[in-house]
């Protein structure tokens, strides 16, 4: 794909149709094995930056690979980290840092989470990578009850604010149960750490680096489906996004459709449909940032165009949609032209044989939009 | 000696070699042999004793009260003697083979086939905090020897048609296989009873149909389809049956839970027990050992078995645990250390295992295993270890080919009947395949299924255009 066209979108079109068409000739069952979602590169214009064509992965491995450059005392670690990490994502930092700074543990994520707020104590920077989402559970006491609450409970004299845990999360098409949870609500109901969740490469590696020198603990949920699927132009200069902050990627004044990470681009897809089928102008917005969340950016879209979406893999009831819809109605009620609507995973555990069913795809957010336009 | 006429022109040559060896005591004295007595019902019987003095002796002492009809002159039946004492069965290819198959084949000769041996397990076990361990000398009779080679074969042939159906990208997802390991679950199924019960993580396809669910079950599971034992909507690591606790998809929470079946069947005192199986990655977790001191305080009936197969995915073992005797990592918890490629040890440590749990507390066993396939079908399993070592173990120490030759030279079974099993095992799980290929899927109306017990949700929430409600399809089996 040239880089230098200028409706990336486009390209990105012609190019998944002909992907999806070659994988349709490739492989028998091809509904199987095409994502619910079509990737929809950010628009990046480098201007005198340099940048090198990456994807996620490379992305989050060259931010690491940044961080610990830049911090003597940054150290990385997790379950099978050494030799790469099962995404690729900590490929030759070993080889480059050496063992007594990237390094394995053992299969213990709570070990993982205590020993990291450990080293986060010292002032040292932890970066730990709990493996899969799902496996965070044993874990959460020690990221909700030490990590969260030790500035607030030692009175500001000690905190672990120089941790970053970065967790793969999200479904990938075959995870069933276990490898593909969303649990950013939970985290989200924890006041102390920080939330945040890249949609693509420039994106992930910004956020990486800026979680690594907040001075809060972070968590970065990378969507794992888009390790691989997304490519984009990426800075290769060491640069930090904005934490708390959202990004309006398309203007619109209908609707604002909001999600995060895979969804984003579920979304993109969906306000071009509505485009063409329903001549509906929409506002597609990346939350980025879970906790804190951009709520004037939101509000101030909401107000604009009077009627809201939002969209995420998680279930419905508690999903992190119903913070932000309980926050719209109470501060936009009076610009509301419709309620709030959530399209989101259902109430059940995250299904093997019906993922399909369960995601929030482009078909059943184009229907709830419909039906809060004609409200 | 009719049957070694073929080789009457290499006799003088044999005689002479025994003669030196029978003057040299100290040659024939070598570790690790397994002493094998056939007992007939036919005939007269051909004893001998053999006595191992402790269970990690490797001396053996012949007793030479031989009451057998003897034909033959003294001189050959004292060579007679010394092959049996030497009659390991790995040698049977060597040149002690050739006159020991001979004896065995003189002897078998005069009776069709054995309907039971007595075996010594071939590796000794390793305890901890123990005085007596489990019985190194133990009884096989051919039903058994039937029963165990088929189970092994047909667990091997199901992982093999789930590997090539994965590679078809019929199965997707995650599918962690047993090959390799199929000696521990089919000897530890061997000494369960009806009323005990066990738990393991994902590589569980073994122990589903050791614990009654036909392979279309099985592969069905895999594939999706409603013939699957969950009906599709588990997949690999979550097949259920009764008294089989599962499938479990995070590593080391199923030990806990284990320790809660056994804390019931004490309870409920039915005199059952639980097996906790948990692999060598999982021995690190902490909830492991917060659930061996629970059980070891209440005396649950729970026998923790960590299948150790050297490697926890990519990361060998020694670099993941300090302390690699993992039968001993329950501390107080006593522990036996079992060969998990030897169908019959890890019989016979199971058995001891069940009645040490079930009078005096919980125990720690290890069985030290291999698996040839990587972690998962994503691992080629040889980034981290070499082909070499693969092979090796395949030819070594593999637990089929090993117990069927174990039997075949015990003379329970013959080669024609592993032909015969071997046949009807791949054409089981052939037709199983088809079926499981060609299954259809449950219908979105099972989206919203056996998610609650009396669901207070009149419908899903969430949905446009759709009315799913909630059914409870199976009334649970702990009940």
């Amino acid at each position: 794909m040239p880089p230098d066209l200028c409706d990336k979108i486009i390209i990105m079109k012609v190019s998944s149709l002909a992907r999806g068409l070659f994988s349709a000739i490739k492989s028998n069952a091809a509904s199987s094995t095409r994502s619910h979602f079509t990737y929809y590169p950010t628009k990046f214009s480098p201007g005198t930056r340099d940048v090198q064509k990456m994807n996620m992965f490379q992305a989050i491995n060259n931010a690491m690979d940044q961080a610990l450059e830049q911090d003597s005392s940054a150290l990385l670690f997790g379950e099978d980290v050494g030799f790469g990490g099962v995404f690729r994502c900590s490929v030759n930092l070993r080889d480059k840092y050496g063992k007594d700074r990237v390094f394995n543990t053992p299969l213990c994520e709570q070990g993982i989470a205590g020993f990291a707020i450990g080293v986060a104590n010292t002032g040292a920077t932890a970066i730990a990578e709990i493996q899969f989402a799902d496996y965070i559970f044993p874990s959460f006491d020690q990221i909700v009850n030490e990590a969260a609450k030790y500035r607030y409970r030692s009175g500001g004299l000690f905190d672990c604010g120089s941790l970053t845990f970065r967790v793969p999360c999200g479904a990938v098409g075959h995870g069933a149960l276990y490898h593909s949870q969303s649990p950013e609500a939970y985290f989200a109901h924890t006041p102390g750490l920080r939330v945040v969740i890249p949609r693509g490469p420039i994106k992930a590696k910004g956020l990486l680096l800026a979680c690594i020198r907040d001075a809060n603990p972070c968590i970065m949920f990378e969507p794992k489906t888009l390790y691989r699927a997304a490519v984009e132009d990426v800075p290769t200069e060491a640069y930090a996004e904005d934490l708390g902050k959202c990004d309006i990627l398309r203007e619109g004044k209908d609707v604002t459709l909001v999600g995060w990470g895979t969804q984003v681009h579920v979304l993109l897809e969906v306000a071009d449909l509505a485009k063409k089928q329903l001549d509906i102008d929409c506002e597609v917005i990346d939350l980025v940032s879970i906790l804190p969340w951009d709520t004037q950016t939101i509000c101030n879209s909401v107000n604009k165009t009077g009627r809201v979406l939002i969209a995420h893999e998680a279930p419905f009831t508690q999903g992190f949609g119903s913070e932000m819809a309980a926050y719209i109605q109470e501060k936009c009620f009076l610009r509301l032209e419709a309620p709030v609507k959530r399209v989101t995973g259902w109430d059940t555990p995250f299904p093997h044989v019906f993922e399909p069913f369960y995601l929030p795809d482009k078909h059943r957010c184009l229907a709830a939009l419909k039906e809060i336009i004609n409200y | 000696m009719l049957r070694t006429l073929s080789r009457v022109s290499e006799l003088p040559i044999i005689v002479k070699q025994l003669q030196k060896v029978r003057n040299c005591k100290a040659a024939v004295a070598v570790t690790n042999k397994t002493l094998v007595t056939v007992t007939n019902t036919n005939q007269q019987q051909h004893t001998k004793q053999a006595n191992s003095s402790s269970n990690n002796s490797n001396n053996y002492s012949i007793n030479r009260n031989n009451k057998y009809n003897n034909h033959w002159t003294t001189q050959q039946q004292q060579l007679k003697n010394h092959l049996r004492f030497d009659s390991r069965r790995s040698y049977s290819s060597s040149f002690f083979g050739l006159f020991q198959n001979a004896a065995q084949s003189g002897v078998a000769k005069t009776n069709n086939y054995a309907t039971e041996a007595t075996v010594q397990v071939n590796r000794p076990f390793k305890l901890h905090r123990l005085e007596e361990g489990p019985e190194t000398t133990v009884k096989l009779t051919k039903d058994e020897a039937l029963k165990y080679y088929t189970q092994m074969q047909t667990i091997r042939r199901i992982e093999t048609a789930a590997g090539n159906l994965y590679k078809e990208k019929i199965i997707r997802g995650f599918c962690h296989l047993y090959s390799g390991q199929e000696a521990c679950a089919v000897g530890m199924k061997a000494a369960m009873r009806d009323v005990d019960n066990i738990i393991s993580a994902y590589r569980v396809h073994g122990w589903t149909y050791l614990m009654g669910v036909p392979p279309l079950g099985v592969l069905g599971e895999l594939t999706g389809v409603q013939s699957g034992c969950a009906r599709g909507k588990g997949g690999s690591m979550h097949m259920y049956s009764p008294n089989f606790f599962g499938g479990n998809g995070i590593v080391g929470a199923q030990v806990p839970l284990g320790t809660g079946v056994a804390l019931a069947c004490k309870y409920k005192g039915n005199g059952g027990m639980c097996l906790a199986l948990y692999g060598d990655g999982a021995a690190n977790q902490g909830q492991v050992f917060e659930a061996y001191n629970m059980a070891y305080l209440w005396k649950l009936p729970v026998i923790f078995v960590c299948e150790n197969n050297n490697y926890g995915m990519g990361t060998s073992s020694e670099r993941a645990s300090c302390n690699t005797d993992y039968y001993t990592r329950g501390d107080a918890l006593p522990g036996i250390w079992v060969d998990g490629m030897d169908v019959l040890a890890v019989r016979s440590a199971t058995e001891f295992a069940i009645k040490y749990v079930n009078e005096q507390g919980p125990l720690v066993m290890e069985t030290n295993t291999y698996r040839y396939s990587g972690h998962s079908m994503s691992d080629p399993g040889t980034s981290y270890r070499t082909r070499e070592e693969i092979q090796e173990v395949r030819q070594k120490r593999d637990p089929i080919t090993s117990f069927k030759e174990l039997c075949i030279e015990l003379g329970l079974i013959t080669t024609d009947e592993v032909k015969a099993i071997d046949l009807k095992v791949r054409k089981e799980v052939d037709e199983a395949t088809a079926l499981a290929k060609g299954g259809t899927e449950l219908a979105l109306s099972h989206l919203w299924t056996d998610v609650y017990s009396n669901c207070l949700e009149p419908k899903l929430r969430g949905t446009n255009g759709y009315n799913i409600d909630h059914i409870q399809e199976r009334k649970g089996v702990n009940h």
